[in-house]
């Protein structure tokens, strides 16, 4: 059973994950970030590997990624960073970057690492299900690594339910087509389709990410999976106020 | 057929559709339906008689004399400078146009470095009344400034690209990432990059370079097959093109040349097989600068259309196979050759052209050796660095 199986055996409800970006806003955040989420009361995290060219991000997550690429923050300094933390922290971390960066590093030395560090499971949103199959999947198992998909408005039932079966972590629901940190309040047709998702049955958790910023939101979203992720906000948040005010933006959501 | 792509669009290890899943259905109806479209009879007449009466093709295989005369061979010039908007790119934007239209769509986004293929993108929508949106890098619109008003005048919407090295790269972000948002638009790429089936789409369309320099090269010297076929690669729309009717035909030597900048190894470079390794870039796994964290490096080149870090799937296969010789050319060489074709053929290639051009002098030919450059465009969007760097 992977971390965050166990996290849902614990807490199947209102589950908040934050992701943030490694080394931002300075190179040796990362550790302290991770250590204040977890004092704050979330339920996993969510560890942004920064990438120079990242697609499906928005503004803030882009331009958080570039500001640690500055601070010179690199796969090395970040495994190491979690290594070191790996037997004080008790969150489930969940590291999501692009897929070039595990193909440079070595596809066989990333899986090492990651579990060498402790986690489980990663979400990689350029690699698409085909791929997965035919190239990832056996050198996942192989590692006991989990791969999280993505689905959106867009993705056919039958697609909803092969992924279902790949998982053993959760499935991501992107609340609507866009790219993250898009902002607003949930619509109709996005709480049509989080029902859609949920009347399916499937066996995996549902955490859903994209525009949830704020209380309302979480609060809403959670109405239809079993969590959710906030990302933009919390770096905007991060960016204002460093890492000492973590707990201002968390317990407002939780509590 | 080694040079076709499989089913799920590789060259060998090169190709491929990595896309997030929000972009899936757009890529998955285009690769679904976009042969049927392209072989259909309905196509392939409107097609045909747009290319012919709008774009003015066939385009001309000139024997340039002095040329020849000058390096010892039989040298032809591909004029694909003399399409209607100044390049190849038309080629593929009428193609692709079309094929939106018959998948019933009404907005159209594209990339662009030089502009070529933003204005051959903005002109087609013109044509066709779609609305248009071109993303290009700040840079790059700066240094482009006529194509710029060109495609504005054609009442497409310019979106400045304001990340990372700010050129074509990061344009071709910006087109993903609003795609992303707007899924119910019609993404435009202009190159042989790409998820598939783009890569083998657009080869397909600028396959009639090659498909008239076979019946010209027989008109004209008896023989369909040159000895040498040369082009330039930035993505490698136009050598693609170039090269497609002879990429079984192993006797024709095809020569891809990229940009070096300021010299291969000078760290200010765009010669991606040089630099390259193999990585995943805008949606296909191919050959792209980057660093030992996988970080992509922004490349550099004086020619906008060759500032990219990456090459099609379909060249990285070409170089890895070795069935293209890959050679690259400076930016002050392609100068030289610019300068040279001006003035003793009367025709200012575009920069990009003039890096094929600028290999010239670099390779030896024996007297009756036919070779083709394809001079992809024209050199009026470059007249001002033309001019900068004539009075140095």
């Amino acid at each position: 059973m992977n971390s965050i199986q166990q996290l849902f055996q614990k807490k199947e409800k209102n589950v908040l994950s934050i992701y943030f970006t490694s080394g931002y806003p300075n190179l040796k955040d990362t550790i302290e970030v991770i250590s204040q989420l977890e004092k704050s009361g979330v339920d996993f995290i969510e560890v942004g590997l920064p990438y120079s060219d990242p697609l499906a991000d928005g503004p803030t997550i882009q331009d958080s990624s570039q500001v640690a690429l500055q601070n010179g923050i690199n796969l090395d300094i970040i495994f190491e960073q979690l290594l070191s933390i790996k037997n004080t922290n008790k969150t489930p971390l969940v590291l999501m970057g692009y897929l070039n960066q595990m193909l440079k590093y070595g596809e066989e030395k990333f899986c090492q690492k990651i579990v060498d560090c402790g986690i489980d499971t990663v979400i990689l949103p350029d690699l698409p299900m085909i791929e997965f199959e035919n190239h990832y999947k056996a050198l996942f198992e192989k590692y006991g690594i989990t791969n999280v998909f993505l689905i959106t408005p867009h993705t056919s039932e039958e697609r909803i339910r092969k992924i279902d079966s790949y998982t053993n972590a959760f499935i991501y629901v992107v609340a609507s087509a866009s790219i993250t940190g898009a902002k607003g309040d949930i619509s109709n047709n996005q709480v049509a389709y989080f029902e859609r998702i949920k009347n399916m049955n499937l066996q995996s958790k549902l955490i859903i990410g994209f525009g949830i910023s704020d209380k309302q939101t979480f609060t809403t979203a959670c109405n239809y999976a079993n969590g959710t992720i906030i990302g933009s906000a919390f770096i905007k948040h991060l960016g204002n106020n460093g890492v000492e005010r973590i707990d201002n933006f968390i317990k407002p959501i939780i509590s | 057929m080694k040079f076709q792509p499989s089913k799920d669009g590789y060259y060998g290890q090169f190709g491929g559709a990595f896309i997030p899943e929000l972009l899936y259905p757009n890529v998955k109806e285009l690769e679904d339906n976009y042969l049927t479209i392209l072989e259909s009879e309905a196509f392939q007449t409107e097609y045909k008689d747009l290319l012919q009466h709008y774009v003015g093709r066939p385009s001309p295989l000139y024997l340039a004399k002095r040329l020849s005369e000058k390096y010892g061979a039989t040298i032809y010039l591909k004029r694909e400078d003399l399409n209607h908007t100044g390049a190849h790119k038309v080629n593929n934007t009428i193609g692709q146009i079309l094929v939106a239209k018959h998948l019933g769509k009404t907005k159209i986004i594209a990339e662009t470095g030089a502009g070529q293929h933003g204005v051959a993108t903005a002109t087609v929508c013109a044509l066709m009344g779609l609305e248009c949106t071109v993303f290009m890098g700040e840079i790059d619109i700066k240094r482009q400034a006529p194509n710029v008003a060109r495609m504005k005048m054609l009442g497409a919407k310019v979106v400045a690209a304001t990340s990372g090295s700010k050129t074509l790269k990061d344009a071709t972000n910006e087109a993903i990432r609003y795609w992303i948002q707007h899924p119910d638009t019609y993404y435009l790429i202009g190159s042989v990059v790409g998820p598939h089936p783009y890569p083998d789409m657009v080869a397909r369309l600028q396959a009639v370079i090659s498909e008239e320099m076979k019946a010209q090269l027989k008109a004209q010297t008896g023989n369909e097959n040159p000895d040498t076929i040369i082009a330039c690669v930035g993505g490698g729309s136009n050598a693609a093109g170039a090269f497609y009717h002879y990429l079984e035909d192993e006797n024709v030597e095809l020569v891809a040349v990229e940009a070096a900048g300021l010299g291969v190894n000078s760290g200010e470079s765009a010669a991606t097989s040089q630099l390259g390794e193999v990585g995943v870039i805008h949606g296909s796994k191919t050959i792209l600068m980057q660093d030992e964290y996988g970080q992509i490096v922004e490349p550099y080149s004086i020619s906008a259309g060759l500032d990219y870090p990456g090459v099609g799937p379909l060249h990285a296969f070409l170089h890895e196979t070795k069935r293209a010789k890959f050679l690259n050319a400076t930016d002050k060489e392609a100068l030289t050759a610019a300068y040279e074709l001006t003035k003793i053929e009367g025709i200012i290639p575009a920069l990009e052209s003039a890096h094929a051009l600028a290999v010239l002098p670099k390779m030896k030919f024996k007297k009756d050796q036919v070779v083709v450059v394809n001079l992809s465009g024209r050199g009026d969007k470059d007249l001002e660095t033309y001019i900068n760097n004539l009075e140095k």
